[in-house]
């Protein structure tokens, strides 16, 4: 019955970036695939562009990443090919629509608990000489709880986690929030609802998330996990419409109800950061 | 060189076609149509012929290694993106020198050939048996819940233990085969080797615990408790109108039985 019955190597509890750039950097998760991870990503990457910051989006979704639907962008160049020196660093980011950057890893990080110590390393080097270019990183995870996406969210100061109301997602949101709570001793996540029928709805969510943590987690726990609501982000019908023209919502509908909430994300996720950094 | 017809068109008579019809001839299960009525039809039929031959292993009708790799593969792509559950099963045949140095090759044919049969007789339509090599195979269940699998294993063990196989007119004998088997990782898009691999580990495990038994890599993951998923989804239960906006599902215990089910 124990939670973690195999708690990966490495996926340590130390924060594994010098704290000055991981305070910059923004996991963006979620329990199960298919939530719309990469759509927040990208259009929330836009957002926070769009109020001046300098914004990277880095897809360690191991190319799994739908960017090239949501933002009509090919990056033929990743990360794998810097680590195998067949690419230069500055060549793999790739400016996207919204005024923001990409940089995906690629598919040199497969089944992660195999994973070379070199790779790990190489990395975090390049995360660190990549941070002080940016206001803000989002790190787009993959799905699940591996540990690829733990060691992505190892390098984070901040994780957004992505769910929508369908059960199968909240059970999933709801385990990865314990594992990162017992794996990284993570005091608080930030918990943002995608496609709610009302908006509110995810606020009882993200309250009902947390009734059931204090309950069976944090109640002996040194570390109570604290979830943050970050938002709501309501289904839109722009939203497909926006999918199928292959562009963000800023650019296909600013004005829907969908890109509003994105924009609101935005404040607070800014607001985060910068006070966390500060 | 210049020819008035057209540069692209293939005469069969130009090409040496001999040693593919004879493979092809001596397959009883392949018949090629005469070359006369259409050279295209005919030339198809080769071609369509020999990706048969080359994904089938001649003795026992199963996938080869080459067809199930490329399965296998293709799984792998899948399930990284839909986070399926998906069983890899590697199955060995127990002693299996001693049934060819008792009863001669022919008899190990035959027993390969019985074991082949009575291994895709066990499982699904969707699921594919393949002959790894040797007296190894391998099958790809997909869409198999980790609840399941074990109990489809464990199904598989007891009905090759049960089998009598017919090696001469006068003996019949019977064979146990051991099981390894690993789950592809949830959302994360792993590799042929790593699959096998982690598989083989359990095969391993089974041979060394004394052969004839099952052996399943546990999954990794946090189990989410009746209780809390009670909790989580105890408002579905009890009409909550703020259930009414989940994707069209029928709220009450049918949602939440399923959910039970799911990841532990």
């Amino acid at each position: 019955m124990s939670e973690v019955s195999n708690p990966p190597q490495g996926a340590t509890a130390e924060p594994v970036l010098a704290l000055k750039s991981r305070s910059k950097v923004i996991a963006v998760t979620s329990g199960k695939g298919g939530v719309g991870k990469t759509f927040v990503s990208a259009n929330l990457a836009s957002a926070l562009a769009k109020r001046g910051l300098r914004v990277l989006v880095l897809g360690a979704d191991l190319g799994l990443a739908n960017l090239d639907v949501v933002l009509n962008l090919y990056p033929k160049i990743t990360l794998h090919d810097v680590f195998t020196g067949k690419s230069k660093l500055e060549d793999a980011i790739y400016k996207a629509p919204g005024g923001f950057s990409v940089l995906l890893a690629g598919s040199g990080m497969v089944e992660y608990s195999r994973l070379a110590p070199e790779v790990r390393d190489d990395f975090l080097r390049i995360m660190e000489s990549l941070v002080p270019n940016y206001d803000i990183v989002l790190l787009d995870t993959g799905a699940g709880i591996s540990d690829v996406v733990l060691f992505a969210v190892s390098m984070a100061s901040e994780v957004l986690l992505v769910a929508t109301p369908e059960p199968t997602a909240l059970t999933d949101a709801y385990a990865t929030i314990k594992v990162l709570g017992a794996q990284q001793k993570r005091q608080s996540i930030r918990v943002v609802i995608n496609q709610v029928a009302r908006t509110g709805d995810g606020t009882g969510i993200t309250t009902q998330l947390q009734q059931v943590l204090d309950r069976f987690v944090n109640k002996d726990s040194e570390h109570p996990l604290k979830l943050l609501h970050m938002g709501d982000i309501p289904a839109d019908t722009a939203v497909r419409q926006a999918i199928m023209k292959r562009q963000l919502l800023a650019q296909a509908d600013p004005g829907c109800p969908a890109a509003l909430a994105i924009t609101q994300l935005a404040t607070k996720v800014e607001s985060a950061v910068i006070k966390h950094g500060a | 060189m210049a020819s008035a017809t057209d540069p692209s068109a293939i005469r069969l008579s130009d090409l040496r076609l001999d040693d593919a019809r004879a493979l092809l001839e001596h397959d009883p299960s392949c018949e090629l149509p005469k070359p006369e009525a259409s050279p295209t039809v005919y030339l198809q039929s080769v071609l369509d012929g020999l990706c048969e031959l080359s994904l089938r292993d001649p003795l026992t009708g199963l996938s080869n290694r080459r067809h199930f790799q490329h399965l296998l593969n293709m799984e792998i792509e899948s399930v990284a993106r839909s986070g399926e559950s998906v069983l890899l099963l590697i199955i060995d045949i127990d002693h299996f020198k001693k049934v060819n140095d008792t009863y001669g090759h022919h008899a190990g044919d035959l027993v390969l050939q019985a074991v082949s049969k009575c291994l895709e007789s066990c499982v699904r339509p969707m699921d594919t048996v393949s002959r790894f090599g040797g007296e190894e195979f391998a099958a790809i269940l997909p869409n198999c819940p980790a609840t399941f699998g074990a109990v489809v294993a464990e199904r598989i063990r007891e009905a090759v233990s049960e089998l009598g196989i017919t090696v001469s007119p006068s003996e019949t004998i019977h064979v146990t085969i051991s099981i390894g088997g690993a789950y592809a990782p949830e959302w994360v898009r792993s590799t042929i080797e790593l699959w096998t691999e982690r598989a083989d580990e359990q095969l391993y495990r089974a041979k060394s615990a004394g052969r004839n038994r099952v052996f399943i890599e546990e999954q990794r993951g946090v189990a989410v408790s009746a209780d809390e998923k009670g909790m989580l989804f105890g408002h579905l239960l009890f009409g909550d109108p703020a259930s009414a906006g989940v994707d069209g599902d029928a709220p009450g215990s049918a949602v939440a039985d399923s959910e039970m089910n799911r990841a532990n």
